[in-house]
Protein backbone atom coordinates (compact mmCIF):
# COMPACT_ATOMS: atom_id res chain seq x y z
CA UNK A 1 0.00 0.00 0.00
CA UNK A 2 0.61 3.62 -0.22
CA UNK A 3 3.75 4.85 2.15
CA UNK A 4 3.64 8.16 3.15
CA UNK A 5 7.38 9.28 2.04
CA UNK A 6 9.81 8.17 -0.73
CA UNK A 7 12.70 6.54 0.74
CA UNK A 8 16.01 8.16 -0.21
CA UNK A 9 17.32 4.81 -1.63
CA UNK A 10 14.56 4.26 -3.79
CA UNK A 11 15.10 4.19 -7.53
CA UNK A 12 12.14 5.38 -9.11
CA UNK A 13 11.27 4.46 -13.01
CA UNK A 14 8.57 4.32 -15.21
CA UNK A 15 6.94 1.01 -15.35
CA UNK A 16 6.35 -0.65 -19.09
CA UNK A 17 3.98 1.22 -20.80
CA UNK A 18 4.01 4.20 -19.49
CA UNK A 19 6.66 6.60 -22.14
CA UNK A 20 7.49 10.00 -21.98
CA UNK A 21 7.67 11.61 -25.33
CA UNK A 22 8.41 14.96 -26.73
CA UNK A 23 5.40 15.76 -29.62
CA UNK A 24 5.68 18.54 -31.32
CA UNK A 25 2.27 18.72 -32.73
CA UNK A 26 0.65 18.83 -29.35
CA UNK A 27 3.25 21.21 -27.89
CA UNK A 28 5.66 19.44 -25.95
CA UNK A 29 6.24 16.46 -23.13
CA UNK A 30 3.96 13.79 -22.71
CA UNK A 31 3.44 10.80 -20.49
CA UNK A 32 1.79 8.24 -22.38
CA UNK A 33 -0.06 5.88 -19.98
CA UNK A 34 -2.47 3.36 -20.74
CA UNK A 35 -5.24 4.46 -22.63
CA UNK A 36 -4.11 8.02 -21.17
CA UNK A 37 -2.00 10.94 -21.92
CA UNK A 38 -0.81 13.56 -19.53
CA UNK A 39 0.79 16.88 -20.54
CA UNK A 40 4.05 17.23 -18.59
CA UNK A 41 5.46 20.55 -18.46
CA UNK A 42 9.24 21.55 -18.45
CA UNK A 43 9.94 20.80 -14.94
CA UNK A 44 7.72 17.61 -14.24
CA UNK A 45 9.66 16.43 -17.91
CA UNK A 46 13.13 17.17 -16.18
CA UNK A 47 11.77 15.13 -12.98
CA UNK A 48 10.48 11.80 -14.89
CA UNK A 49 13.43 11.87 -17.54
CA UNK A 50 15.79 11.48 -14.34
CA UNK A 51 13.81 8.60 -13.44
CA UNK A 52 15.66 5.81 -15.06
CA UNK A 53 15.91 2.82 -12.47
CA UNK A 54 19.92 3.57 -11.65
CA UNK A 55 19.49 7.10 -10.06
CA UNK A 56 18.01 7.19 -6.41
CA UNK A 57 15.61 9.83 -5.03
CA UNK A 58 18.54 11.12 -3.13
CA UNK A 59 20.74 11.54 -7.05
CA UNK A 60 18.12 12.95 -8.82
CA UNK A 61 17.42 15.64 -6.35
CA UNK A 62 20.57 16.29 -5.73
CA UNK A 63 21.04 16.19 -9.37
CA UNK A 64 17.92 18.55 -9.69
CA UNK A 65 19.13 21.18 -7.06
CA UNK A 66 22.77 21.85 -8.72
CA UNK A 67 20.88 21.94 -12.47
CA UNK A 68 18.36 24.58 -11.18
CA UNK A 69 20.39 25.96 -8.29
CA UNK A 70 17.38 25.38 -5.96
CA UNK A 71 17.47 25.23 -2.37
CA UNK A 72 17.57 21.11 -1.90
CA UNK A 73 14.84 20.47 0.46
CA UNK A 74 12.37 22.53 -1.49
CA UNK A 75 13.54 20.30 -4.93
CA UNK A 76 12.81 17.12 -2.21
CA UNK A 77 9.37 18.23 -1.39
CA UNK A 78 8.01 18.54 -4.29
CA UNK A 79 9.70 15.88 -6.54
CA UNK A 80 8.72 13.28 -3.59
CA UNK A 81 5.05 14.79 -4.01
CA UNK A 82 4.92 14.30 -7.99
CA UNK A 83 6.51 10.98 -8.02
CA UNK A 84 4.10 9.79 -4.76
CA UNK A 85 0.92 11.11 -6.99
CA UNK A 86 2.47 9.23 -9.85
CA UNK A 87 2.91 6.22 -8.04
CA UNK A 88 -0.56 6.72 -7.14
CA UNK A 89 -1.85 6.53 -10.75
CA UNK A 90 0.82 3.66 -11.21
CA UNK A 91 2.34 5.86 -13.72
CA UNK A 92 5.77 5.16 -11.44
CA UNK A 93 7.66 2.20 -9.61
CA UNK A 94 9.13 3.40 -6.62
CA UNK B 1 -2.87 23.45 -39.31
CA UNK B 2 -5.84 26.06 -39.50
CA UNK B 3 -7.98 26.81 -41.57
CA UNK B 4 -10.53 30.15 -41.72
CA UNK B 5 -7.49 31.91 -39.15
CA UNK B 6 -9.06 29.37 -36.74
CA UNK B 7 -6.63 26.89 -34.97
CA UNK B 8 -7.84 23.39 -35.10
CA UNK B 9 -7.36 21.21 -32.11
CA UNK B 10 -4.94 17.90 -32.92
CA UNK B 11 -6.65 14.12 -32.19
CA UNK B 12 -4.76 12.74 -29.45
CA UNK B 13 -6.14 8.81 -30.05
CA UNK B 14 -6.75 7.09 -33.13
CA UNK B 15 -9.38 3.61 -32.95
CA UNK B 16 -8.18 1.46 -35.43
CA UNK B 17 -11.35 -1.20 -35.89
CA UNK B 18 -9.04 -3.49 -37.89
CA UNK B 19 -11.99 -6.27 -38.41
CA UNK B 20 -15.50 -6.20 -37.75
CA UNK B 21 -15.03 -10.26 -37.24
CA UNK B 22 -15.11 -11.53 -33.75
CA UNK B 23 -15.52 -14.63 -32.23
CA UNK B 24 -17.46 -13.55 -29.20
CA UNK B 25 -21.88 -12.59 -29.59
CA UNK B 26 -22.19 -9.91 -26.80
CA UNK B 27 -25.59 -8.30 -26.82
CA UNK B 28 -24.31 -5.03 -25.99
CA UNK B 29 -21.50 -4.75 -28.42
CA UNK B 30 -21.08 -1.53 -29.90
CA UNK B 31 -20.59 -1.72 -33.70
CA UNK B 32 -22.85 -1.14 -35.92
CA UNK B 33 -25.99 -2.95 -37.11
CA UNK B 34 -24.73 -3.68 -40.67
CA UNK B 35 -20.83 -4.95 -40.45
CA UNK B 36 -18.11 -3.98 -42.89
CA UNK B 37 -17.55 -7.44 -44.50
CA UNK B 38 -13.86 -9.21 -44.53
CA UNK B 39 -13.43 -8.63 -48.27
CA UNK B 40 -13.69 -4.55 -47.88
CA UNK B 41 -10.78 -4.38 -44.64
CA UNK B 42 -8.15 -2.18 -45.53
CA UNK B 43 -4.77 -4.28 -46.13
CA UNK B 44 -1.36 -4.05 -44.08
CA UNK B 45 0.09 -1.46 -46.32
CA UNK B 46 -2.67 1.04 -46.01
CA UNK B 47 -2.93 0.47 -42.69
CA UNK B 48 0.49 1.25 -41.80
CA UNK B 49 0.08 4.51 -44.22
CA UNK B 50 -2.65 5.83 -41.92
CA UNK B 51 -1.13 5.17 -38.73
CA UNK B 52 2.08 7.33 -40.47
CA UNK B 53 -0.25 9.55 -41.19
CA UNK B 54 -1.84 9.76 -37.66
CA UNK B 55 1.47 9.74 -36.13
CA UNK B 56 2.12 12.78 -38.48
CA UNK B 57 -1.12 14.69 -37.26
CA UNK B 58 -0.28 14.47 -33.56
CA UNK B 59 -1.94 11.09 -32.52
CA UNK B 60 -0.34 9.89 -29.22
CA UNK B 61 -1.87 6.34 -29.20
CA UNK B 62 -3.28 3.82 -31.21
CA UNK B 63 -5.76 1.58 -29.93
CA UNK B 64 -6.11 -1.24 -31.82
CA UNK B 65 -9.36 -2.83 -31.65
CA UNK B 66 -12.04 -4.21 -33.81
CA UNK B 67 -14.64 -6.88 -33.43
CA UNK B 68 -11.20 -9.16 -32.62
CA UNK B 69 -8.25 -7.81 -33.64
CA UNK B 70 -6.76 -10.82 -33.10
CA UNK B 71 -8.71 -12.31 -36.08
CA UNK B 72 -6.10 -10.15 -38.45
CA UNK B 73 -3.36 -12.45 -39.47
CA UNK B 74 -1.04 -9.42 -39.81
CA UNK B 75 -1.55 -8.24 -36.30
CA UNK B 76 1.47 -8.54 -35.60
CA UNK B 77 2.53 -6.18 -38.82
CA UNK B 78 0.29 -3.83 -38.01
CA UNK B 79 1.33 -3.44 -34.89
CA UNK B 80 5.08 -3.20 -35.59
CA UNK B 81 3.81 -0.54 -38.12
CA UNK B 82 2.15 1.38 -35.00
CA UNK B 83 5.33 1.57 -33.17
CA UNK B 84 7.60 2.57 -35.92
CA UNK B 85 5.40 5.44 -36.13
CA UNK B 86 5.91 6.25 -32.76
CA UNK B 87 2.71 5.63 -31.76
CA UNK B 88 1.68 3.99 -28.16
CA UNK B 89 0.17 1.01 -29.16
CA UNK B 90 -3.36 -0.28 -26.98
CA UNK B 91 -4.70 -3.81 -27.60
CA UNK B 92 -8.14 -3.64 -27.49
CA UNK B 93 -8.86 -7.47 -27.24
CA UNK B 94 -11.57 -10.52 -26.21
CA UNK B 95 -8.90 -12.70 -25.26
CA UNK B 96 -9.85 -14.78 -27.99
CA UNK B 97 -7.79 -16.02 -30.50
CA UNK B 98 -4.65 -14.82 -29.09
CA UNK B 99 -2.08 -17.56 -28.66
CA UNK B 100 0.54 -17.24 -25.99
CA UNK B 101 3.53 -16.91 -28.93
CA UNK B 102 1.29 -14.36 -30.79
CA UNK B 103 1.44 -12.21 -27.68
CA UNK B 104 5.07 -12.19 -27.36
CA UNK B 105 5.51 -11.70 -30.79
CA UNK B 106 3.09 -8.46 -30.41
CA UNK B 107 5.58 -7.37 -27.34
CA UNK B 108 8.44 -8.03 -29.16
CA UNK B 109 6.69 -5.87 -32.34
CA UNK B 110 6.56 -2.99 -29.62
CA UNK B 111 2.86 -3.67 -28.46
CA UNK B 112 2.72 -0.94 -25.29
CA UNK B 113 -0.36 -2.04 -23.36
CA UNK B 114 -3.24 -5.00 -23.91
CA UNK B 115 -6.59 -4.24 -22.17
CA UNK B 116 -8.79 -7.33 -21.88
CA UNK B 117 -12.87 -7.65 -21.44
CA UNK B 118 -14.34 -9.38 -18.93
CA UNK B 119 -18.28 -10.12 -19.03
CA UNK B 120 -18.71 -11.89 -15.41
CA UNK B 121 -16.72 -12.95 -12.23
CA UNK B 122 -18.80 -16.17 -12.25
CA UNK B 123 -17.59 -18.30 -15.07
CA UNK B 124 -20.83 -19.65 -16.42
CA UNK B 125 -22.84 -16.40 -16.06
CA UNK B 126 -19.41 -14.70 -18.36
CA UNK B 127 -19.33 -17.30 -20.84
CA UNK B 128 -23.72 -16.71 -21.09
CA UNK B 129 -23.27 -13.21 -21.64
CA UNK B 130 -20.46 -13.60 -24.24
CA UNK B 131 -22.10 -15.86 -26.28
CA UNK B 132 -18.83 -18.42 -26.57
CA UNK B 133 -18.30 -21.43 -24.33
CA UNK B 134 -15.08 -21.11 -22.88
CA UNK B 135 -14.08 -17.45 -23.32
CA UNK B 136 -14.01 -16.87 -19.57
CA UNK B 137 -10.99 -19.40 -19.08
CA UNK B 138 -9.35 -17.88 -22.02
CA UNK B 139 -9.34 -14.77 -21.23
CA UNK B 140 -8.03 -15.84 -17.94
CA UNK B 141 -5.23 -17.30 -19.79
CA UNK B 142 -4.45 -14.60 -21.91
CA UNK B 143 -4.20 -12.04 -18.90
CA UNK B 144 -2.07 -14.46 -17.40
CA UNK B 145 0.25 -14.41 -20.50
CA UNK B 146 0.24 -10.72 -20.58
CA UNK B 147 1.36 -10.12 -16.83
CA UNK B 148 3.94 -13.32 -17.26
CA UNK B 149 5.40 -10.78 -20.48
CA UNK B 150 5.38 -7.88 -18.05
CA UNK B 151 3.04 -5.75 -20.42
CA UNK B 152 0.84 -3.84 -18.23
CA UNK B 153 -3.09 -4.81 -18.50
CA UNK B 154 -6.52 -3.40 -18.02
CA UNK B 155 -9.13 -5.11 -17.17
CA UNK B 156 -12.40 -3.80 -19.07
CA UNK B 157 -15.77 -4.85 -16.83
CA UNK B 158 -18.55 -3.95 -18.74
CA UNK B 159 -21.66 -3.65 -16.53
CA UNK B 160 -25.78 -4.36 -16.72
CA UNK B 161 -28.18 -5.68 -15.02
CA UNK B 162 -26.67 -9.45 -14.80
CA UNK B 163 -23.49 -8.43 -13.40
CA UNK B 164 -24.29 -5.15 -11.89
CA UNK B 165 -24.23 -6.39 -8.23
CA UNK B 166 -21.07 -8.02 -8.37
CA UNK B 167 -19.01 -4.83 -8.85
CA UNK B 168 -16.71 -5.33 -5.95
CA UNK B 169 -15.85 -9.00 -7.81
CA UNK B 170 -15.32 -7.64 -10.87
CA UNK B 171 -12.54 -5.76 -9.47
CA UNK B 172 -11.20 -8.47 -6.76
CA UNK B 173 -11.39 -10.80 -10.10
CA UNK B 174 -9.07 -7.52 -12.11
CA UNK B 175 -6.87 -7.48 -8.58
CA UNK B 176 -5.90 -11.43 -9.01
CA UNK B 177 -5.55 -10.92 -13.14
CA UNK B 178 -2.79 -8.66 -12.19
CA UNK B 179 -5.06 -5.70 -14.19
CA UNK B 180 -3.32 -2.08 -12.78
CA UNK B 181 -6.44 -0.82 -14.60
CA UNK B 182 -9.82 -1.92 -14.19
CA UNK B 183 -12.75 -0.40 -15.96
CA UNK B 184 -16.11 -0.25 -14.54
CA UNK B 185 -17.89 0.27 -17.95
CA UNK B 186 -21.84 0.30 -17.91
CA UNK B 187 -23.15 -0.28 -21.02
CA UNK B 188 -23.85 2.50 -23.26
CA UNK B 189 -26.77 2.08 -25.75
CA UNK B 190 -25.89 2.31 -29.48
CA UNK B 191 -25.64 -0.81 -31.88
CA UNK B 192 -26.63 -4.06 -30.37
CA UNK B 193 -26.59 -2.87 -27.35
CA UNK B 194 -29.64 -0.76 -28.41
CA UNK B 195 -31.82 -3.76 -29.53
CA UNK B 196 -31.01 -5.14 -26.27
CA UNK B 197 -31.74 -2.08 -24.06
CA UNK B 198 -34.27 -3.58 -21.72
CA UNK B 199 -32.56 -6.78 -21.40
CA UNK B 200 -29.72 -5.12 -20.03
CA UNK B 201 -30.78 -1.78 -18.13
CA UNK B 202 -30.28 -2.03 -14.85
CA UNK B 203 -32.45 -0.48 -12.15
CA UNK B 204 -31.73 3.27 -10.69
CA UNK B 205 -31.05 1.31 -7.02
CA UNK B 206 -28.74 -0.99 -8.40
CA UNK B 207 -26.90 2.27 -9.86
CA UNK B 208 -26.66 3.86 -6.62
CA UNK B 209 -25.43 0.52 -5.44
CA UNK B 210 -22.59 0.03 -8.13
CA UNK B 211 -21.37 3.99 -7.72
CA UNK B 212 -21.13 3.81 -3.83
CA UNK B 213 -18.98 0.21 -4.34
CA UNK B 214 -16.85 1.96 -7.14
CA UNK B 215 -16.16 5.25 -4.47
CA UNK B 216 -15.71 2.77 -1.59
CA UNK B 217 -13.38 0.76 -3.80
CA UNK B 218 -11.48 3.12 -4.88
CA UNK B 219 -10.34 4.01 -1.40
CA UNK B 220 -9.36 0.82 0.09
CA UNK B 221 -7.43 0.07 -3.21
CA UNK B 222 -5.99 2.94 -3.52
CA UNK B 223 -2.37 2.75 -5.30
CA UNK B 224 -3.19 -0.77 -6.07
CA UNK B 225 -5.34 -0.53 -9.21
CA UNK B 226 -6.28 2.66 -11.34
CA UNK B 227 -10.38 2.61 -10.97
CA UNK B 228 -12.39 3.99 -13.84
CA UNK B 229 -16.00 4.45 -14.09
CA UNK B 230 -17.35 4.90 -17.03
CA UNK B 231 -21.34 6.62 -15.81
CA UNK B 232 -24.13 4.88 -17.10
CA UNK B 233 -25.69 7.14 -19.71
CA UNK B 234 -29.34 6.90 -18.50
CA UNK B 235 -29.02 7.33 -15.61
CA UNK B 236 -26.83 10.47 -15.44
CA UNK B 237 -28.01 14.20 -14.61
CA UNK B 238 -25.70 15.68 -17.48
CA UNK B 239 -24.19 14.22 -20.84
CA UNK B 240 -20.82 12.62 -20.99
CA UNK B 241 -18.71 15.20 -22.99
CA UNK B 242 -18.47 11.95 -26.09
CA UNK B 243 -15.12 11.25 -27.56
CA UNK B 244 -13.71 14.51 -26.02
CA UNK B 245 -16.19 16.72 -28.45
CA UNK B 246 -16.95 15.71 -31.90
CA UNK B 247 -13.55 16.25 -34.23
CA UNK B 248 -11.75 17.60 -30.94
CA UNK B 249 -9.70 15.09 -29.56
CA UNK B 250 -9.84 11.35 -31.58
CA UNK B 251 -11.04 9.52 -34.63
CA UNK B 252 -12.05 6.22 -35.89
CA UNK B 253 -11.46 4.35 -38.80
CA UNK B 254 -13.39 1.58 -39.64
CA UNK B 255 -12.01 -1.86 -40.89
CA UNK B 256 -13.20 -0.95 -44.85
CA UNK B 257 -11.46 2.86 -43.97
CA UNK B 258 -13.82 5.26 -43.68
CA UNK B 259 -12.93 7.72 -41.10
CA UNK B 260 -15.47 8.57 -37.84
CA UNK B 261 -15.62 11.53 -35.41
CA UNK B 262 -16.77 8.56 -33.15
CA UNK B 263 -17.21 4.87 -33.73
CA UNK B 264 -21.48 5.06 -33.50
CA UNK B 265 -21.53 8.08 -36.30
CA UNK B 266 -22.45 6.23 -38.85
CA UNK B 267 -26.06 6.07 -37.31
CA UNK B 268 -26.54 9.57 -37.94
CA UNK B 269 -28.09 9.58 -41.44
CA UNK B 270 -26.96 12.19 -43.98
CA UNK B 271 -23.37 12.39 -42.29
CA UNK B 272 -20.78 12.09 -45.65
CA UNK B 273 -17.73 10.09 -44.48
CA UNK B 274 -14.69 10.07 -46.19
CA UNK B 275 -12.36 7.25 -46.64
CA UNK B 276 -8.77 6.84 -46.23
CA UNK B 277 -8.59 5.19 -49.48
CA UNK B 278 -9.08 8.47 -51.55
CA UNK B 279 -8.02 11.33 -48.43
CA UNK B 280 -4.97 11.91 -46.70
CA UNK B 281 -5.92 11.66 -42.62
CA UNK B 282 -5.09 14.84 -42.05
CA UNK B 283 -7.33 15.95 -45.23
CA UNK B 284 -10.38 14.34 -43.36
CA UNK B 285 -9.49 15.58 -40.00
CA UNK B 286 -9.46 19.09 -41.35
CA UNK B 287 -12.44 18.83 -43.98
CA UNK B 288 -14.43 15.66 -44.54
CA UNK B 289 -18.40 17.09 -44.19
CA UNK B 290 -18.71 14.43 -41.31
CA UNK B 291 -15.95 15.98 -38.87
CA UNK B 292 -17.03 19.30 -39.28
CA UNK B 293 -20.96 18.70 -38.93
CA UNK B 294 -20.69 19.26 -35.80
CA UNK B 295 -17.33 20.39 -34.32
CA UNK B 296 -17.72 23.39 -31.89
CA UNK B 297 -20.57 24.76 -29.66
CA UNK B 298 -22.28 27.10 -32.83
CA UNK B 299 -24.81 24.23 -34.02
CA UNK B 300 -26.14 23.49 -30.62
CA UNK B 301 -29.68 24.61 -29.32
CA UNK B 302 -30.74 25.83 -26.38
CA UNK B 303 -30.44 25.68 -23.26
CA UNK B 304 -27.22 24.32 -24.27
CA UNK B 305 -26.29 27.55 -25.98
CA UNK B 306 -26.07 29.62 -23.21
CA UNK B 307 -25.59 26.93 -20.54
CA UNK B 308 -22.14 26.80 -18.47
CA UNK B 309 -21.48 23.27 -19.20
CA UNK B 310 -21.20 23.87 -22.86
CA UNK B 311 -17.84 24.01 -23.41
CA UNK B 312 -17.42 21.16 -20.57
CA UNK B 313 -19.91 18.05 -22.46
CA UNK B 314 -20.56 19.48 -25.89
CA UNK B 315 -24.22 19.24 -25.44
CA UNK B 316 -23.14 15.53 -24.94
CA UNK B 317 -23.49 13.00 -27.89
CA UNK B 318 -24.36 13.39 -31.17
CA UNK B 319 -25.56 9.39 -31.78
CA UNK B 320 -27.41 9.48 -28.93
CA UNK B 321 -29.56 12.77 -29.48
CA UNK B 322 -30.15 11.55 -32.58
CA UNK B 323 -31.48 8.28 -31.39
CA UNK B 324 -33.94 9.13 -28.86
CA UNK B 325 -35.22 12.47 -30.71
CA UNK B 326 -35.03 11.82 -34.00
CA UNK B 327 -32.16 15.08 -34.81
CA UNK B 328 -28.32 15.16 -34.03
CA UNK B 329 -28.38 18.63 -33.47
CA UNK B 330 -30.60 18.30 -30.38
CA UNK B 331 -29.51 18.48 -26.33
CA UNK B 332 -28.39 15.09 -25.78
CA UNK B 333 -31.33 13.90 -23.70
CA UNK B 334 -29.69 12.20 -20.82
CA UNK B 335 -28.83 16.12 -19.98
CA UNK B 336 -31.45 17.07 -17.38
CA UNK B 337 -31.99 20.29 -18.85
CA UNK B 338 -33.16 18.94 -22.20
CA UNK B 339 -36.53 19.05 -23.24
CA UNK B 340 -36.60 15.30 -24.16
CA UNK B 341 -34.86 14.41 -20.97
CA UNK B 342 -38.45 12.17 -19.86
CA UNK B 343 -37.98 9.83 -22.65
CA UNK B 344 -34.56 8.71 -21.12
CA UNK B 345 -36.21 8.88 -17.55
CA UNK B 346 -38.94 6.80 -19.13
CA UNK B 347 -36.46 4.54 -20.65
CA UNK B 348 -34.34 3.90 -17.38
CA UNK B 349 -37.23 2.39 -15.74
CA UNK B 350 -37.76 -0.30 -18.77
CA UNK B 351 -36.73 -3.50 -17.64
CA UNK B 352 -37.74 -7.12 -19.38
CA UNK B 353 -35.98 -10.50 -18.77
CA UNK B 354 -35.86 -11.25 -22.67
CA UNK B 355 -32.96 -13.70 -24.16
CA UNK B 356 -29.84 -12.06 -25.16
CA UNK B 357 -30.44 -10.93 -29.05
CA UNK B 358 -26.50 -11.91 -29.60
CA UNK B 359 -24.09 -10.25 -32.30
CA UNK B 360 -23.32 -12.90 -34.87
CA UNK B 361 -21.77 -11.67 -38.06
Amino acid sequence: MTEATISPDARPRLPRGVRLTHNEAQGGWVLLAPERVFKADAIAAEIVKRCTGEATFTDIVDDLAKTFAAPRERIAADVGAMLRGLADKKLMEL
Amino acid sequence: MATNGTALPRPLGLLAELTHRCPLGCPYCSNPLALDPRADELDTATWARVLNEAAALGVLQVHLSGGEPASRRDLVEITAAARSAGLYTNLITSGVGVTTQRLAALAEAGLDHVQVSIQDSEEKSADHIAGYDGAYARKRALAAAVVALKLPLTVNAVIHRANIARVENLVALALEMGATRVEIAHVQYYGWALKNRATLMPTRAQVDEAVKAVEELRKRHHGRIVIDAVVPDYHARFPKPCVGGWGRRSLNVTPAGRVLPCHAAESIPGLEFWSVRDHSLEEIWISSPAFTAFRGTAFLPEPCQTCERREIDFGGCRCQAFALTGDARATDPVCQLSPHHALVAELANVQEDRSYSYRRM
